[in-house]
């Protein structure tokens, strides 16, 4: 694997072969070179479609009519594609054609940025995804079979005597399947590992390891192999990145772009040592968000939580401020108040918490959690009491808590209808504004930790309540809402023009 | 059965008997080479041992047979874990450099602990079990076995006791193995239908149509409901019993269930009542949905599998064969043809199996018999444990790894068939 600068290059004018379809495999990298503003420019813009992506997917529920017609809107003013003809001439703007050439092109860049570690490439591929899925399902049936012609997927159907056989699981397994749907429709056997969405989530027959998928369906097979080469691909660009990141013009560019995911970086613990143990009780009731106050209730309770409770409440309480040896602290004193003797949590505990801390085992420092983190992964079960309480907890219950604390009726109307349209952070900021009664949050929740900052902001009276210049959260510059702030553009970087083929990076795939 | 005098004290004076003459180490060997896939398979395994004073060695890994023999043998561990194949061997993890070390592959685990069914079980809590709440396990394991093999096409599954108050189920064909994370969880997302914590009171959620997974196990539990549910449990004996099961209920079906109740006060006629009146509701409705009475004995009575578990490549879980410290009995495999027959409380402890030991030897030098000094020490295991109750679960455990022998052979042949073609 070698990395060659190559100063030949292929001179393609216009390529109607390889942007003949609006929707497309990313198998070929780029052949042209891209000057460096234009680079930058792509970048920076398709980094702010899959933040949207990302953001949409948390507000809406994915796929519904809302999350597609404001994805549709966000395609359409960041100049993607979103049509599935070339020839519309008579729109402003850039042509389909250009539209495509920078979707193909945005999304090799974006590949070096993110191909530089684990947590960086689950993040690309999860947005690339779902911005994919959307993209192919709003294709008519007409473009559908062609991208699959185009794109050399062939899948194995199943007979017509077989789909007699089946018929009945057949429609008891899918959505909108019925007898007559049946006929009409072809059905896919795959392996059940080429199909996890819908064997996640139970929406496919299985049979002996097989899955067997109605064309309506068929999203999830391509989607399937978009991700498998995708992140074979990233695999390997990773490899070749460090051709990459001695090129001084781009490596700062790189690794600003990656770092644009993030949000605010909570795991820096700028108020260390600032919160006394005695004040977490009348922290928790004033300035904790309802998931952790959950927790701190039933960490004081039932003098235990589970791991997922740990690991959420324990990086919560870092990100606020504890110390190691605090939360050390903490944490044995109510472990001790249970069934856990002090030499038990030594042996037991005090290894994960000093792991939090990052002064064990790989001594990664652990980021706490975000809302997004918090609302979609590792939902709570049996004897948890971590998660998001809008999310998590049933209607019913979380009406009868709200309504323990003091929360006027009309609020709560308001936070519930909040979370029956699945908005569970917009409902969180709701019942941040009533508990401190503020018109308006001016500022958008997405972290737990962010949710105590902005209380102790308002709470903690003069000083700190005005606006003092915070330095700009990182990369928050590029993605942030405000989309008509320029990218902020090194003079260095902008002075060179010309780069390299972009394909030399991705040699040899 | 004197199983009862099981004093945890004793534990490690037993413990170099049981790994001497009783553990299945040629078996063992035998499974976890998988036919010798390839050579590292067993050495990249990594073991995990709990010592005296709960002191927990991880990482642990053996070349040879004889190698983990001795190792085990020196140590005696209180209990044996058992974790993924990695990329080196873990005893030199260090070693190598951070990031490359990697688990690669892992059997596809299922724990099922009954402190998980804490809120529906009335008979006992956390760590106690008796014979009336192990029909839990006994409906997880035919749910479970029955989906991953019709749905999922897998055949080697090895059901295992874990020695107090749980069961395991290690799925060992090569395509379980090599799984994914992503694929693993979602295997067991497939197979939860037990949504929520501690804040959630209704956990099963049916919606139209109902899944022929879901159906299947619906057939499953029918089997058991009345006897296990109505009956041993009291579901709907008691006040407290009454309303925990009316709360997972739409109001109006609740009220006037409460009504018929009043007159009404046996168990299975409340069930009834309960059935009739919710399947009357849903015929008249248009709405979709309202499977109230398959969402309860779902509730009470389906898998609660702890998907964490199931999800990681790297998790440790508790080797067959290994004891349980608390108990005292070892985790023996079930035998899932006769699985209503399964009594946790006969699966022997190691001191009633290093009893049965000296009774043979007793007896044996009574009929005069001395032992043979160039006999094999592994023959002479083989004799010792088949003089004890462990006989039968090792035959067990010999049966499964046969059928694994079978698989491989068969493939093996196909492949060889293909290769003639060309
Ligand atoms: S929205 Fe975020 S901060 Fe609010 S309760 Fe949920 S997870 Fe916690
Ligand atoms: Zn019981």
């Amino acid at each position: 694997m070698q990395f060659t600068r190559r100063t030949k290059k292929v001179a393609l004018g216009s390529n109607p072969e390889l942007y003949g379809h609006c929707l497309q495999l990313y198998g070929q990298p780029p052949l042209e070179s891209v000057s460096l503003v234009q680079f930058e420019t792509f970048a920076v813009e398709r980094l702010k479609l899959l933040k949207s992506v990302e953001n949409l997917g948390v507000s809406y529920v994915k796929m519904s009519d809302d999350y597609q017609k404001k994805l549709s809107t966000e395609l359409c003013s960041l100049n993607f594609p979103h049509r599935t003809s070339v020839e519309d001439k008579n729109q402003t703007g850039s042509t389909e054609y250009e539209k495509r050439r920078k979707d193909h092109i945005s999304h090799f860049i974006l590949r070096l940025a993110y191909c530089q570690t684990e947590d960086l490439r689950r993040w690309f591929i999860q947005q690339e995804m779902d911005l994919f899925r959307y993209r192919f399902s709003i294709l008519s049936a007409k473009y559908k079979t062609e991208f699959l012609h185009r794109n050399n997927l062939k899948y194995d159907t199943i007979s017509i005597e077989e789909k007699k056989t089946l018929k009945d699981e057949l429609i008891n397994s899918s959505y909108g399947i019925s007898g007559a749907t049946i006929a009409e429709q072809e059905f896919y056997r795959v392996p059940f590992q080429d199909a996890l969405d819908l064997v996640r989530l139970r929406k496919v027959f299985l049979q002996v390891g097989y899955a067997y998928i109605p064309h309506q369906d068929i999203v999830t097979i391509v989607l399937n192999d978009f991700r498998t080469r995708l992140s074979k691909a990233l695999a390997l660009t990773a490899r070749s990145l460090p051709a990459v990141q001695s090129d001084e013009r781009l490596q700062p560019l790189l690794n600003h772009l990656s770092h644009a995911y993030v949000g605010q970086d909570y795991s820096f613990q700028k108020n260390i040592g600032k919160v006394s143990l005695e004040q977490i009780d009348p922290l928790s009731t004033t300035s904790f968000p309802l998931c952790m106050r959950q927790l701190h209730k039933a960490l004081r309770e039932q003098h235990h939580l589970r791991h997922g409770g740990r690991m959420q409440y324990g990086l919560f309480l870092k990100g606020v401020g504890l110390t190691l040896e605090q939360a050390l602290q903490f944490w044995r004193a109510e472990f001790v108040k249970g069934k856990v003797d002090s030499e038990k949590f030594d042996k037991a505990y005090a290894y994960s918490i000093r792991h939090m801390f990052g002064k064990e085992g790989k001594r990664t420092d652990y980021t706490p959690y975000s809302c997004m983190k918090v609302i979609l992964s590792n939902p709570p079960s049996q004897g948890d009491y971590h998660g998001c309480p809008f999310r998590h907890s049933d209607p019913e219950l979380l009406k009868q808590k709200l309504q323990s604390y003091k929360i006027s009726p009309g609020g709560l109307v308001q936070i519930l209808d909040l979370v029956k349209g699945m908005h569970y952070q917009l409902a969180c900021q709701k019942y941040f504004e009533l508990t401190h009664s503020v018109e308006d949050a001016g500022f958008s929740l997405n972290h737990p930790n962010q949710y105590f900052t902005e209380s102790q902001k308002l709470l903690g009276g003069g000083k700190e309540v005005k606006k003092e210049v915070e330095p700009p959260q990182r990369g928050q510059e590029i993605a942030g809402s405000n989309a008509q702030s320029a990218p902020t553009q090194s003079p260095k970087v902008q002075a060179l023009d010309k780069m390299g083929d972009l394909e030399s990076f991705f040699l040899d795939e | 059965m004197p199983t009862s005098d099981y004093d945890p004290a004793c534990l490690p004076d037993l413990l170099p008997l049981y790994y001497r003459r009783l553990f299945p180490f040629s078996q063992y060997y035998r499974w976890l080479t998988y036919g010798g896939v390839s050579k590292s398979y067993f050495q990249n395994r990594e073991f995990s041992f709990t010592l005296k004073d709960d002191i927990y060695v991880r990482y642990q890994s053996f070349s040879t047979q004889n190698e983990l023999e001795k190792e085990i043998q020196k140590m005696n561990p209180y209990k044996i874990d058992i974790g993924a194949v990695y990329s080196h061997r873990p005893s030199q993890h260090n070693t190598v450099k951070s990031g490359a070390f990697q688990a690669l592959e892992k059997e596809l685990v299922f724990d099922i602990d009954m402190t998980d069914y804490d809120d529906v079980r009335s008979c006992c809590s956390a760590a106690d079990i008796c014979s009336k709440c192990w029909t839990l396990m006994t409906i997880a394991i035919r749910i479970l076995d029955r989906a991953l093999r019709e749905d999922f096409g897998f055949q080697h599954l090895l059901w295992v006791y874990s020695g107090r108050r749980g069961v395991h189920c290690w799925v060992c064909d090569e395509a379980a193995r090599k799984l994914s994370v992503t694929a693993r969880s979602a295997v067991a997302e497939y197979l939860s239908l037990v949504k929520g914590g501690e804040e959630t009171v209704r956990k099963v959620v049916l919606s139209d149509p109902i899944h022929p997974f879901i159906s299947q196990s619906l057939g499953v539990v029918e089997n058991y409901f009345n006897k296990y549910a109505i009956v041993d449990q009291e579901l709907l004996a008691s006040k407290e019993s009454v309303d925990r099961v009316l709360s997972l209920l739409p109001e109006d079906v609740r009220k006037e269930l409460l009504v018929h109740y009043q007159n009404e006060k046996n168990p299975v006629n409340r069930w009834g009542i309960l059935t009739d009146l919710v399947n009357q509701k849903r015929e008249m409705s248009s709405k979709k949905g309202g499977y109230f009475e398959k969402e309860i004995m779902l509730q009470y009575c389906y898998p609660r599998l702890d998907v964490n578990v199931s999800k990681g490549v790297n998790h440790l879980l508790k080797s067959p064969f290994s004891i349980h410290p608390k108990t005292g009995r070892v985790s023996v495999p079930i035998d899932v043809r006769n699985v209503d027959k399964f009594n946790p409380f006969e699966v022997p402890t190691i001191s009633l199996l290093c009893e049965e030991l000296d009774k043979s030897r007793a007896d044996e030098e009574e009929d005069g018999i001395k032992n043979n000094e160039t006999q094999s020490a592994e023959r002479r295991k083989i004799r010792d444990y088949k003089r004890t109750s462990l006989a039968k679960y090792i035959k067990l455990f010999d049966q499964f790894l046969d059928a694994m022998a079978h698989t491989r052979k068969g493939e093996i042949l196909k492949k060889s068939d293909l290769q003639k073609e060309f």
